[in-house]
C-alpha cells in the first residue's frame, strides 16, 4: 500500500495519523499552522490575566490566577512540543511568532481594564475555547489530538474559577456588579469572533473537515457557545449585548445578532488595541531570558566535558 | 544580541508513572539545557495535578524506533500465528475453568 493509500484509510477508518507516518504535504503544513497559531495563542493568552496577579484582591485568586497563567504556559509547551513532531522547531516558531510571520487568536488583543476582566475571560474566553477544543480531542493527528485532552481537562478549572469569580462579585456592592457587566459588555462579541469567519467565508474547512483536522464549522460551534452561554447569564444575572438575542423555538437554539467582521479582520490584521504591545512583549521576555538559556546551555556543555 | 549563534536546547522525551505499579508512560516532550533541568521542567509541565509518582527523561535523539514504512513486513511474523491466543482452542463449555 502507498503512503497516501495508508494515509486516506487511516483517516476513512477514523484512526489517528502519527508522527512517522506518511502524510501529504498539505496536511502537515496546515497541522504545523494551526497547532503553532494554538501554541502562540496561550502563551500570549499569559498576558491579559498575568497582568492582574499582582492586583488580585487576595491571596486567594492570587493563587488560582498565578497557577491558571501557568496553565497556559504549560498548554504552549504541550503544543509546542505537538508541533515538533511534525518537524517543526520550537525557536523557529517562536521566532515567527514575534516577527509577526504567525498569528495568535485575536482575542488577545483587547485589553483587561478590570478586575471583572478576570473573571469574564475564565467564563466567556476559555468557554469559548473550550467549545472549539473538545472536538480537537478527536483530531486525527494524534499528538495534537493528546495534547488537547490534557488541555481541556485544565481548562475546566479556569472557566469555573472565572465564573465563581464573577458570582462573588454579583453577591458584592453596586460597583462590582456594574464592574462585570461593562466586562461582559466588552467580551462578548470578540468571544463570539473566536470561532472564526462564517462558514461561507472560510475557505480552509472542507479541506480541514475532510482530514478530520476540524469537525465542526465555525458557525456549528459558535451556535453552541451561544446556546450554552445563555442560561449561565441569566444564572449570573448578566445581560449579554445583543437585542437580537432570543430562544427560536422552530430551530431549538438561540438566535443571534449580526457580527461586525470588519472588526475581527481589522484586528487580526494588527490593528487591535493590544497587538503591539503583546507582540513587544514577548519579544522582550524572549531577549531579556537568552543569556539565560546560553548559560544553561554553557554550562550543560562544561559538565559533559568534565564528565568525559 | 545577535541572531547568528543559537543556543537551542536539545529535545527530551517525557514518561511518567502515574502511580505505584503501573508502567511509565510517553506523555510529550521538552527542552531543557541537560538531564536534571529535563526532569524539573518535566516536572512543572506534566505533573501539575499529581499526575506522577516518578519521571524518566530521554534525549529524543537517542530514541531507536521501528520505521512506520516497513510496519507490514516488519510485524508480519505475528500476524499469521493465530495459536498464540487462547481463543485458538476450542474446548467445550461443560469443561470448567479454562
Amino acid at each position: 500500500m502507498s503512503g497516501e493509500q495508508a494515509f486516506t484509510a487511516t483517516i476513512e477508518k477514523d484512526q489517528r495519523i502519527e508522527p512517522r507516518d506518511w502524510m501529504p504535504d498539505g496536511y502537515r503544513a496546515t497541522m504545523i499552522r494551526q497547532i503553532a497559531q494554538h501554541a502562540h495563542s496561550e502563551i500570549i493568552g499569559m498576558q491579559p490575566e498575568g497582568a492582574w496577579i499582582t492586583r488580585a484582591p487576595s491571596l486567594r485568586r492570587k493563587a488560582i490566577l498565578l497557577a491558571k497563567v501557568q496553565d497556559e504556559a504549560g498548554h504552549g509547551l504541550y503544543l509546542y512540543s505537538a508541533a515538533e513532531t511534525l518537524g517543526a522547531d520550537r525557536g523557529d516558531l517562536t521566532r515567527r511568532l514575534i516577527e509577526g510571520r504567525q498569528k495568535y487568536s485575536s482575542i488577545f488583543n483587547y485589553p483587561t481594564l478590570t478586575f471583572a476582566d478576570v473573571g469574564v475571560i475564565g467564563w466567556l474566553v476559555d468557554g469559548a475555547a473550550i467549545c472549539n477544543q473538545v472536538p480537537l480531542c478527536r483530531s486525527s493527528y494524534g499528538p495534537y489530538a493528546r495534547a488537547m485532552i490534557r488541555i481541556c481537562k485544565e481548562e475546566s478549572f479556569h472557566q469555573r474559577q472565572g465564573y465563581e469569580l464573577l458570582m462573588t462579585m454579583m453577591r458584592g456592592t453596586e460597583a462590582q456588579r456594574e464592574m462585570v457587566q461593562d466586562a461582559v459588555n466588552r467580551w462578548w462579541w470578540p468571544s463570539l469572533m473566536m470561532f472564526g469567519p462564517p462558514d461561507g467565508d472560510s475557505p480552509n474547512t472542507a479541506r480541514s473537515m475532510a482530514w478530520k483536522i476540524k469537525r465542526h464549522t465555525n458557525d456549528e460551534l459558535r451556535q453552541r457557545f451561544v446556546d450554552m452561554s445563555v442560561p449561565q447569564a441569566d444564572a449570573l444575572g448578566v445581560r449579554l449585548p445583543d437585542d437580537d438575542l432570543r430562544w427560536n423555538a422552530d430551530r431549538g437554539h438561540y438566535d443571534f445578532g449580526a457580527i461586525d467582521w470588519s472588526e475581527l479582520k481589522r484586528v487580526i490584521a494588527g490593528d487591535g488595541p493590544m497587538n503591539a504591545e503583546r507582540i513587544a512583549h514577548r519579544r522582550r521576555a524572549d531577549e531579556d531570558g537568552a543569556w539565560v538559556r546560553e548559560a544553561a546551555a554553557a554550562h550543560a556543555a562544561k559538565t559533559r566535558e568534565v564528565r568525559a | 544580541m545577535s541572531g547568528e549563534v543559537r543556543h537551542e536546547w536539545p529535545l527530551f522525551e517525557v514518561f511518567v508513572r502515574a502511580k505505584r505499579g503501573l508502567n511509565h508512560v510517553h506523555v510529550g516532550s521538552l527542552r531543557a539545557a541537560d538531564h536534571e533541568m529535563a526532569v524539573h521542567h518535566a516536572r512543572d509541565l506534566y505533573t501539575r495535578r499529581n499526575e506522577g509518582v516518578s519521571i524518566w527523561v530521554v534525549r529524543s535523539d537517542d530514541v531507536v524506533a521501528s520505521g512506520p514504512d516497513e510496519k507490514d513486513a516488519f510485524f508480519a511474523p505475528s500476524g499469521d500465528k493465530v495459536y498464540r491466543h487462547p481463543t485458538y482452542y476450542a474446548i467445550p463449555d461443560s469443561v470448567p475453568h479454562i
